[in-house]
Protein backbone atom coordinates (compact mmCIF):
# COMPACT_ATOMS: atom_id res chain seq x y z
CA UNK A 1 0.00 0.00 0.00
CA UNK A 2 1.73 3.03 -1.26
CA UNK A 3 1.72 6.08 1.11
CA UNK A 4 -1.30 8.00 -1.11
CA UNK A 5 -3.62 5.38 -0.80
CA UNK A 6 -2.94 5.38 3.67
CA UNK A 7 -3.24 9.28 3.49
CA UNK A 8 -6.60 8.40 1.75
CA UNK A 9 -8.03 6.17 3.93
CA UNK A 10 -6.78 8.02 6.85
CA UNK A 11 -8.65 11.05 5.70
CA UNK A 12 -12.05 10.61 7.03
CA UNK A 13 -10.07 10.53 10.24
CA UNK A 14 -8.58 13.67 9.52
CA UNK A 15 -11.91 15.15 9.56
CA UNK A 16 -13.26 13.66 12.75
CA UNK A 17 -10.33 15.23 14.31
CA UNK A 18 -10.62 18.47 12.70
CA UNK A 19 -14.09 18.62 13.69
CA UNK A 20 -13.55 17.76 17.24
CA UNK A 21 -10.95 20.49 17.32
CA UNK A 22 -12.89 22.55 15.92
CA UNK A 23 -16.26 22.23 17.88
CA UNK A 24 -14.46 22.25 20.88
CA UNK A 25 -12.73 25.31 20.20
CA UNK A 26 -15.93 27.14 19.36
CA UNK A 27 -17.82 25.80 22.84
CA UNK A 28 -15.52 25.37 24.76
CA UNK A 29 -14.06 29.12 24.98
CA UNK A 30 -17.08 31.10 25.36
CA UNK A 31 -18.63 27.79 28.32
CA UNK A 32 -15.23 28.83 29.81
CA UNK A 33 -15.49 32.96 30.35
CA UNK A 34 -19.15 32.07 31.81
CA UNK A 35 -17.29 29.15 34.19
CA UNK A 36 -14.83 32.21 35.04
CA UNK A 37 -17.52 34.20 36.35
CA UNK A 38 -19.29 31.51 38.40
CA UNK A 39 -15.78 31.21 39.66
CA UNK A 40 -15.35 34.68 40.09
CA UNK A 41 -19.09 35.22 42.06
CA UNK A 42 -19.21 37.43 45.19
CA UNK A 43 -22.11 34.76 45.74
CA UNK A 44 -19.71 31.87 48.32
CA UNK A 45 -22.28 29.07 46.99
CA UNK A 46 -21.79 30.11 42.99
CA UNK A 47 -18.21 30.37 43.70
CA UNK A 48 -17.98 27.22 45.38
CA UNK A 49 -19.46 25.17 42.96
CA UNK A 50 -17.69 26.31 40.22
CA UNK A 51 -14.26 25.66 41.76
CA UNK A 52 -15.56 22.10 42.56
CA UNK A 53 -16.21 21.95 39.21
CA UNK A 54 -13.11 23.04 37.34
CA UNK A 55 -11.15 21.20 40.03
CA UNK A 56 -12.92 17.46 38.98
CA UNK A 57 -13.00 18.58 35.46
CA UNK A 58 -8.93 18.98 35.64
CA UNK A 59 -8.10 16.71 38.54
CA UNK A 60 -9.47 13.46 36.77
CA UNK A 61 -8.38 12.15 33.23
CA UNK A 62 -9.84 13.83 29.97
CA UNK A 63 -10.30 9.57 28.75
CA UNK A 64 -12.21 9.08 31.86
CA UNK A 65 -14.79 12.01 31.52
CA UNK A 66 -15.37 11.08 27.82
CA UNK A 67 -16.55 7.22 29.17
CA UNK A 68 -18.93 8.61 31.97
CA UNK A 69 -20.67 11.21 29.43
CA UNK A 70 -20.88 8.59 26.58
CA UNK A 71 -22.21 5.64 28.95
CA UNK A 72 -23.80 8.16 31.75
CA UNK A 73 -27.07 8.22 29.91
CA UNK A 74 -27.25 4.33 29.97
CA UNK A 75 -25.82 3.29 33.73
CA UNK A 76 -28.37 6.48 35.29
CA UNK A 77 -31.02 6.39 33.24
CA UNK A 78 -31.08 3.18 31.29
CA UNK A 79 -31.34 5.53 27.83
CA UNK A 80 -30.24 2.88 24.95
CA UNK A 81 -27.21 4.52 23.76
CA UNK A 82 -28.04 5.54 19.97
CA UNK A 83 -25.06 6.00 17.61
CA UNK A 84 -25.04 9.09 16.72
CA UNK A 85 -24.40 9.99 20.54
CA UNK A 86 -20.76 8.74 20.04
CA UNK A 87 -19.97 11.80 18.33
CA UNK A 88 -21.88 14.48 20.76
CA UNK A 89 -20.44 12.61 23.70
CA UNK A 90 -16.99 13.50 22.36
CA UNK A 91 -17.70 17.15 22.18
CA UNK A 92 -19.80 17.16 25.43
CA UNK A 93 -16.94 15.59 26.98
CA UNK A 94 -14.30 17.75 25.43
CA UNK A 95 -16.00 20.91 25.58
CA UNK A 96 -16.97 20.19 29.73
CA UNK A 97 -13.13 19.92 29.75
CA UNK A 98 -11.75 22.49 27.91
CA UNK A 99 -13.96 24.91 29.14
CA UNK A 100 -12.92 24.45 32.85
CA UNK A 101 -8.85 25.16 31.40
CA UNK A 102 -10.02 27.80 29.11
CA UNK A 103 -12.10 29.21 32.51
CA UNK A 104 -8.74 29.69 34.95
CA UNK A 105 -6.60 31.18 32.12
CA UNK A 106 -9.58 33.97 31.72
CA UNK A 107 -9.46 34.31 35.60
CA UNK A 108 -6.05 34.86 35.63
CA UNK A 109 -6.40 37.31 32.42
CA UNK A 110 -8.95 39.10 34.56
CA UNK A 111 -7.66 39.02 38.09
CA UNK A 112 -4.30 41.04 36.20
CA UNK A 113 -5.91 44.08 34.84
CA UNK A 114 -5.14 46.49 37.32
CA UNK A 115 -7.95 47.80 39.25
CA UNK A 116 -7.37 51.56 38.07
CA UNK A 117 -8.82 50.68 34.94
CA UNK A 118 -12.29 49.61 36.36
CA UNK A 119 -11.65 52.62 38.22
CA UNK A 120 -11.08 55.05 35.42
CA UNK A 121 -13.94 53.48 33.50
CA UNK A 122 -16.36 53.82 36.59
CA UNK A 123 -15.08 57.78 36.67
CA UNK A 124 -15.85 57.90 33.36
CA UNK A 125 -19.44 56.66 33.48
CA UNK A 126 -18.97 53.14 31.71
CA UNK A 127 -21.83 50.56 32.99
CA UNK A 128 -20.89 47.51 34.50
CA UNK A 129 -21.09 45.98 31.08
CA UNK A 130 -19.65 48.91 29.10
CA UNK A 131 -16.64 48.32 31.42
CA UNK A 132 -16.00 44.77 30.94
CA UNK A 133 -16.68 44.08 26.92
CA UNK A 134 -15.26 47.65 26.14
CA UNK A 135 -11.83 48.28 28.75
CA UNK A 136 -11.34 44.64 30.17
CA UNK A 137 -12.38 41.98 28.02
CA UNK A 138 -10.07 43.38 25.05
CA UNK A 139 -6.80 43.67 27.35
CA UNK A 140 -7.53 40.03 29.11
CA UNK A 141 -7.72 38.72 25.31
CA UNK A 142 -4.01 39.97 24.63
CA UNK A 143 -3.09 38.41 27.82
CA UNK A 144 -4.51 35.17 27.82
CA UNK A 145 -3.20 33.97 24.29
CA UNK A 146 -0.24 32.61 25.08
CA UNK A 147 -1.99 30.17 27.85
CA UNK A 148 -4.87 29.62 25.15
CA UNK A 149 -2.23 28.47 22.29
CA UNK A 150 -0.85 25.81 25.11
CA UNK A 151 -4.29 24.30 25.74
CA UNK A 152 -5.09 24.48 21.81
CA UNK A 153 -2.41 22.56 20.87
CA UNK A 154 -2.67 20.38 23.52
CA UNK A 155 -6.54 19.77 22.51
CA UNK A 156 -5.12 19.05 18.69
CA UNK A 157 -3.23 16.23 20.23
CA UNK A 158 -5.96 15.07 22.89
CA UNK A 159 -8.90 14.46 19.92
CA UNK A 160 -7.05 11.13 19.64
CA UNK A 161 -8.99 10.02 23.08
CA UNK A 162 -12.39 10.54 21.15
CA UNK A 163 -11.16 6.72 20.27
CA UNK A 164 -12.34 5.23 23.56
CA UNK A 165 -15.75 5.51 23.04
CA UNK A 166 -15.51 4.49 19.44
CA UNK A 167 -14.64 7.14 17.52
CA UNK A 168 -12.97 7.04 14.65
CA UNK A 169 -10.94 10.26 15.19
CA UNK A 170 -7.55 9.70 12.69
CA UNK A 171 -5.19 7.78 15.20
CA UNK A 172 -7.80 5.06 15.61
CA UNK A 173 -7.55 4.50 11.91
CA UNK A 174 -3.95 4.89 11.55
CA UNK A 175 -3.76 2.37 14.16
CA UNK A 176 -5.99 -0.47 12.26
CA UNK A 177 -4.36 0.26 8.96
CA UNK A 178 -0.84 -0.45 10.82
CA UNK A 179 -2.07 -3.61 12.21
CA UNK A 180 -4.02 -4.66 8.76
CA UNK A 181 -1.05 -4.09 6.59
CA UNK A 182 1.78 -4.63 9.27
CA UNK A 183 3.42 -1.25 8.35
CA UNK A 184 4.33 1.38 10.46
CA UNK A 185 3.71 3.95 7.67
CA UNK A 186 0.28 4.82 8.94
CA UNK A 187 1.57 6.30 12.42
CA UNK A 188 4.39 7.99 10.64
CA UNK A 189 1.49 10.20 8.68
CA UNK A 190 -0.50 10.65 11.87
CA UNK A 191 2.26 11.77 13.97
CA UNK A 192 2.84 14.07 10.45
CA UNK A 193 -0.51 15.08 10.63
CA UNK A 194 -0.52 16.08 14.27
CA UNK A 195 3.01 18.19 14.30
CA UNK A 196 1.52 19.85 10.75
CA UNK A 197 -2.02 20.86 12.01
CA UNK A 198 -0.08 22.11 15.12
CA UNK A 199 1.70 24.19 13.25
CA UNK A 200 -1.08 26.01 11.54
CA UNK A 201 -2.58 26.47 14.83
CA UNK A 202 1.10 27.93 16.37
CA UNK A 203 0.93 30.14 13.20
CA UNK A 204 -2.84 31.31 13.74
CA UNK A 205 -1.83 32.06 17.12
CA UNK A 206 0.99 34.23 16.46
CA UNK A 207 -0.89 36.60 13.85
CA UNK A 208 -3.16 37.52 16.47
CA UNK A 209 -0.48 37.99 19.03
CA UNK A 210 1.22 40.19 16.67
CA UNK A 211 -2.03 41.95 15.60
CA UNK A 212 -2.61 42.63 19.11
CA UNK A 213 1.21 44.16 19.54
CA UNK A 214 -0.15 47.58 18.71
CA UNK A 215 -0.31 48.87 22.54
CA UNK A 216 0.81 47.23 25.82
CA UNK B 1 -25.28 77.01 46.59
CA UNK B 2 -22.01 74.89 47.30
CA UNK B 3 -20.79 72.67 44.10
CA UNK B 4 -19.82 70.21 46.77
CA UNK B 5 -20.89 69.54 50.56
CA UNK B 6 -19.08 66.81 52.60
CA UNK B 7 -20.27 67.17 56.01
CA UNK B 8 -19.24 65.41 58.79
CA UNK B 9 -17.70 62.45 57.08
CA UNK B 10 -16.20 59.57 58.38
CA UNK B 11 -14.45 56.57 56.89
CA UNK B 12 -13.28 53.09 58.80
CA UNK B 13 -10.68 50.69 56.98
CA UNK B 14 -10.54 47.67 58.83
CA UNK B 15 -11.52 49.02 61.99
CA UNK B 16 -8.90 52.15 61.51
CA UNK B 17 -10.88 55.35 61.07
CA UNK B 18 -9.07 57.42 58.37
CA UNK B 19 -11.36 59.98 58.28
CA UNK B 20 -12.90 61.84 61.02
CA UNK B 21 -15.60 64.12 60.78
CA UNK B 22 -14.82 65.63 57.55
CA UNK B 23 -16.51 69.00 56.14
CA UNK B 24 -15.51 70.80 52.94
CA UNK B 25 -17.61 72.87 51.33
CA UNK B 26 -16.75 74.09 47.74
CA UNK B 27 -18.50 76.58 45.85
CA UNK B 28 -18.42 77.15 41.75
CA UNK B 29 -15.36 78.13 40.18
CA UNK B 30 -12.92 77.61 43.60
CA UNK B 31 -9.65 76.13 43.66
CA UNK B 32 -8.73 73.90 46.64
CA UNK B 33 -5.77 72.05 47.42
CA UNK B 34 -5.32 69.40 50.29
CA UNK B 35 -1.92 68.92 51.40
CA UNK B 36 -0.70 66.83 54.40
CA UNK B 37 1.74 64.10 55.00
CA UNK B 38 1.14 60.39 53.33
CA UNK B 39 -1.69 58.33 54.60
CA UNK B 40 -3.23 60.80 55.81
CA UNK B 41 -6.58 60.14 54.56
CA UNK B 42 -6.35 62.73 51.09
CA UNK B 43 -7.38 60.29 48.62
CA UNK B 44 -10.01 58.31 50.65
CA UNK B 45 -11.07 61.97 50.76
CA UNK B 46 -11.65 62.01 47.27
CA UNK B 47 -12.61 58.55 46.74
CA UNK B 48 -15.48 59.12 48.90
CA UNK B 49 -16.45 62.45 47.12
CA UNK B 50 -16.08 60.65 43.67
CA UNK B 51 -17.69 57.46 45.05
CA UNK B 52 -15.11 55.29 44.61
CA UNK B 53 -15.42 54.63 48.55
CA UNK B 54 -18.76 54.81 50.52
CA UNK B 55 -18.99 56.43 53.55
CA UNK B 56 -19.95 55.63 57.27
CA UNK B 57 -21.68 58.59 58.14
CA UNK B 58 -22.09 61.93 56.79
CA UNK B 59 -23.44 64.05 53.86
CA UNK B 60 -22.31 64.18 50.57
CA UNK B 61 -23.87 66.99 47.97
CA UNK B 62 -23.66 68.13 44.72
CA UNK B 63 -25.46 71.84 43.56
CA UNK B 64 -27.97 70.76 46.74
CA UNK B 65 -28.40 67.17 45.35
CA UNK B 66 -28.02 65.02 47.78
CA UNK B 67 -25.80 61.54 47.23
CA UNK B 68 -25.88 60.45 50.81
CA UNK B 69 -27.21 61.59 53.82
CA UNK B 70 -26.90 59.94 57.46
CA UNK B 71 -30.26 57.95 58.53
CA UNK B 72 -29.89 56.55 62.06
CA UNK B 73 -26.44 57.99 62.99
CA UNK B 74 -25.27 55.53 59.06
CA UNK B 75 -25.07 57.07 55.81
CA UNK B 76 -27.01 56.11 53.17
CA UNK B 77 -27.03 56.43 49.13
CA UNK B 78 -29.40 57.71 46.79
CA UNK B 79 -31.23 55.58 44.66
CA UNK B 80 -29.24 54.38 41.36
CA UNK B 81 -30.58 56.89 38.72
CA UNK B 82 -29.85 59.71 40.92
CA UNK B 83 -26.35 58.88 41.68
CA UNK B 84 -25.75 58.58 37.95
CA UNK B 85 -26.83 61.87 37.25
CA UNK B 86 -25.02 63.58 40.20
CA UNK B 87 -22.14 61.18 38.69
CA UNK B 88 -21.89 63.85 35.52
CA UNK B 89 -21.16 67.01 38.05
CA UNK B 90 -17.61 65.04 38.59
CA UNK B 91 -14.46 63.55 37.44
CA UNK B 92 -10.91 62.51 38.73
CA UNK B 93 -7.59 62.18 37.51
CA UNK B 94 -5.59 59.74 38.57
CA UNK B 95 -2.07 59.64 40.09
CA UNK B 96 -1.14 57.27 37.98
CA UNK B 97 -3.47 58.45 34.86
CA UNK B 98 -5.11 55.09 34.24
CA UNK B 99 -5.45 55.59 30.59
CA UNK B 100 -6.78 52.78 28.47
CA UNK B 101 -4.05 50.99 26.66
CA UNK B 102 -5.75 49.27 23.94
CA UNK B 103 -7.09 52.60 23.19
CA UNK B 104 -5.01 55.86 21.41
CA UNK B 105 -5.28 58.90 22.24
CA UNK B 106 -8.42 60.49 20.82
CA UNK B 107 -10.38 57.37 21.37
CA UNK B 108 -9.63 57.39 25.30
CA UNK B 109 -11.41 60.79 24.91
CA UNK B 110 -14.02 60.23 22.61
CA UNK B 111 -15.09 57.07 23.97
CA UNK B 112 -17.17 57.82 26.77
CA UNK B 113 -18.64 60.93 25.61
CA UNK B 114 -20.07 59.12 22.78
CA UNK B 115 -20.82 55.34 24.55
CA UNK B 116 -21.74 57.26 27.95
CA UNK B 117 -23.26 60.23 26.92
CA UNK B 118 -24.09 59.59 23.40
CA UNK B 119 -22.90 62.69 21.97
CA UNK B 120 -22.67 62.35 18.21
CA UNK B 121 -19.50 60.59 17.38
CA UNK B 122 -18.55 63.84 14.55
CA UNK B 123 -19.12 66.44 17.63
CA UNK B 124 -16.87 64.37 20.13
CA UNK B 125 -13.99 64.26 17.99
CA UNK B 126 -14.23 67.40 17.14
CA UNK B 127 -14.39 68.57 20.96
CA UNK B 128 -11.70 66.70 21.30
CA UNK B 129 -9.11 67.93 18.74
CA UNK B 130 -9.86 71.06 20.62
CA UNK B 131 -9.08 70.03 23.99
CA UNK B 132 -5.78 68.20 22.82
CA UNK B 133 -4.44 71.28 21.25
CA UNK B 134 -5.06 73.28 24.29
CA UNK B 135 -3.17 70.74 26.25
CA UNK B 136 -0.64 70.73 24.08
CA UNK B 137 -0.89 67.22 22.23
CA UNK B 138 -2.63 68.35 18.91
CA UNK B 139 -0.35 65.87 17.06
CA UNK B 140 -0.43 62.43 19.39
CA UNK B 141 -3.87 61.93 18.67
CA UNK B 142 -3.35 58.25 17.13
CA UNK B 143 -0.43 58.05 20.03
CA UNK B 144 -1.05 54.94 22.48
CA UNK B 145 -0.15 55.63 25.89
CA UNK B 146 2.67 53.71 25.97
CA UNK B 147 4.40 55.49 23.16
CA UNK B 148 3.68 58.84 25.37
CA UNK B 149 5.53 60.38 28.37
CA UNK B 150 4.34 60.36 32.08
CA UNK B 151 3.59 64.13 31.42
CA UNK B 152 1.64 63.37 28.11
CA UNK B 153 -0.09 60.87 29.12
CA UNK B 154 -1.67 62.60 32.56
CA UNK B 155 -2.44 65.66 30.15
CA UNK B 156 -3.83 62.53 27.94
CA UNK B 157 -6.02 61.83 31.05
CA UNK B 158 -6.75 65.30 31.74
CA UNK B 159 -8.62 65.49 28.47
CA UNK B 160 -10.33 62.96 28.88
CA UNK B 161 -12.08 64.30 32.17
CA UNK B 162 -12.63 67.31 30.80
CA UNK B 163 -14.38 65.57 27.47
CA UNK B 164 -17.42 64.94 29.50
CA UNK B 165 -17.42 68.38 30.79
CA UNK B 166 -17.58 67.92 34.75
CA UNK B 167 -18.53 70.88 36.96
CA UNK B 168 -15.69 70.11 39.08
CA UNK B 169 -12.33 68.02 38.75
CA UNK B 170 -10.97 66.22 41.45
CA UNK B 171 -7.02 65.43 41.54
CA UNK B 172 -5.04 62.93 43.31
CA UNK B 173 -1.42 63.86 43.36
CA UNK B 174 -1.23 64.47 39.49
CA UNK B 175 2.07 64.64 39.28
CA UNK B 176 3.82 62.12 41.81
CA UNK B 177 4.52 59.83 39.25
CA UNK B 178 6.37 62.29 37.17
CA UNK B 179 9.94 63.20 37.01
CA UNK B 180 10.62 67.02 37.51
CA UNK B 181 10.70 68.33 34.09
CA UNK B 182 7.35 66.34 33.20
CA UNK B 183 5.59 67.76 36.45
CA UNK B 184 5.78 71.64 35.19
CA UNK B 185 3.87 70.83 32.06
CA UNK B 186 1.38 68.84 34.11
CA UNK B 187 1.41 71.69 36.43
CA UNK B 188 1.30 74.09 33.63
CA UNK B 189 -1.94 73.13 32.36
CA UNK B 190 -3.99 72.73 36.04
CA UNK B 191 -2.91 76.34 36.43
CA UNK B 192 -4.81 77.06 32.47
CA UNK B 193 -7.80 75.41 33.97
CA UNK B 194 -7.82 77.43 36.79
CA UNK B 195 -7.50 80.56 34.72
CA UNK B 196 -10.58 79.78 33.64
CA UNK B 197 -12.31 78.95 36.96
CA UNK B 198 -12.69 75.47 36.34
CA UNK B 199 -13.43 73.98 39.79
CA UNK B 200 -11.04 72.08 41.08
CA UNK B 201 -9.61 69.81 44.14
CA UNK B 202 -5.89 69.18 44.18
CA UNK B 203 -4.31 67.11 46.27
CA UNK B 204 -0.89 68.21 45.90
CA UNK B 205 2.67 67.60 47.24
CA UNK B 206 3.80 70.67 44.88
CA UNK B 207 3.48 73.26 47.56
CA UNK B 208 4.76 76.60 45.23
CA UNK B 209 1.80 75.23 42.71
CA UNK B 210 -0.69 74.93 45.70
CA UNK B 211 0.28 78.46 47.03
CA UNK B 212 0.20 79.89 43.47
CA UNK B 213 -3.20 78.34 42.15
CA UNK B 214 -5.74 77.58 45.01
CA UNK B 215 -8.10 80.12 46.35
CA UNK B 216 -7.90 77.73 49.80
CA UNK B 217 -5.50 74.90 51.20
CA UNK B 218 -6.23 72.12 53.44
CA UNK B 219 -4.20 70.45 55.87
CA UNK B 220 -4.87 67.02 56.80
CA UNK B 221 -3.23 64.82 59.34
CA UNK B 222 -4.60 61.43 60.95
CA UNK B 223 -7.65 61.32 59.40
CA UNK B 224 -8.27 64.91 60.75
CA UNK B 225 -8.50 68.40 58.70
CA UNK B 226 -6.19 70.28 60.88
CA UNK B 227 -6.18 73.74 59.13
CA UNK B 228 -8.16 75.14 56.85
CA UNK B 229 -7.25 78.69 54.99
CA UNK B 230 -5.90 80.98 52.27
CA UNK B 231 -2.18 80.07 51.05
CA UNK B 232 -1.53 83.01 53.01
CA UNK B 233 -2.67 81.56 56.46
CA UNK B 234 -1.53 78.41 56.17
CA UNK B 235 2.48 79.28 54.84
CA UNK B 236 2.16 81.59 57.87
CA UNK B 237 -0.06 79.46 60.28
CA UNK B 238 1.67 79.16 64.61
CA UNK B 239 0.41 75.30 64.02
CA UNK B 240 3.90 73.71 64.62
CA UNK B 241 2.77 70.18 62.63
CA UNK B 242 1.75 72.58 59.61
CA UNK B 243 5.06 74.53 60.09
CA UNK B 244 7.12 71.43 60.02
CA UNK B 245 5.18 69.72 57.28
CA UNK B 246 5.52 72.93 55.09
CA UNK B 247 9.67 73.26 55.57
CA UNK B 248 10.23 69.70 54.84
CA UNK B 249 8.57 70.17 51.69
CA UNK B 250 10.16 73.83 50.71
CA UNK B 251 13.55 72.93 51.53
CA UNK B 252 13.39 69.47 48.98
N1 LIG C 1 -8.81 50.19 50.59
C1 LIG C 1 -8.20 50.35 51.78
N2 LIG C 1 -8.26 49.36 52.70
C2 LIG C 1 -7.68 49.54 53.91
N3 LIG C 1 -7.03 50.63 54.30
C3 LIG C 1 -6.94 51.66 53.42
C4 LIG C 1 -7.51 51.56 52.12
N4 LIG C 1 -7.28 52.72 51.46
C5 LIG C 1 -6.58 53.51 52.32
N5 LIG C 1 -6.37 52.86 53.49
C6 LIG C 1 -5.67 53.43 54.66
O1 LIG C 1 -6.24 54.68 54.94
C7 LIG C 1 -5.27 55.59 55.35
C8 LIG C 1 -5.32 56.83 54.49
O2 LIG C 1 -4.95 56.51 53.18
P1 LIG C 1 -4.96 57.53 51.99
O3 LIG C 1 -6.27 58.20 51.94
O4 LIG C 1 -4.52 56.80 50.78
O5 LIG C 1 -3.86 58.56 52.46
P2 LIG C 1 -3.08 59.65 51.60
O6 LIG C 1 -3.70 59.74 50.27
O7 LIG C 1 -3.18 60.89 52.41
O8 LIG C 1 -1.66 59.17 51.54
C9 LIG C 1 -3.93 54.87 55.31
O9 LIG C 1 -3.62 54.43 56.60
C10 LIG C 1 -4.20 53.71 54.40
O10 LIG C 1 -3.39 52.63 54.73
MG1 LIG D 1 -2.87 59.35 48.37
Amino acid sequence: MDILSIIQQLGSGMITSIEIFFLTLVFALPLGLLIAFGRMSKIKIVQWIFKAYISIMRGTPLMLQLLVVYFGPYYLFEIKIAKWYRMVAVIIGFVLNYAAYFAEIYRAGIEAIPKGQYEAAKMLGYTKTQTFFKIIFPQVVKRILPPVTNETITLVKDTSLAFVIAVTEMFTLAKQIAANEASMVPFVAAGIFYYVFNLLVALVMEKFEKKLDYYR
Amino acid sequence: MNLLEMNHVSKTFDGLEVLKDISIQVKEGEVVSIIGPSGSGKSTILRCATMLETIDSGELTYLGRKAAWNEGGKAVYAAHNELKEIHRYYGLVFQNFNLFPHFNVLKNIIDAPVSVLKVPKEQAITEARELLKKLGLGDKEDYYPHQLSGGQQQRVSIARALALKPKILFFDEPTSALDPELTTEVLKVIKELAKEHMTMIIVTHEMQFAKEVSERIIFMENGYIQEEGTPEDIFNSENTRVKEFIGKLESR
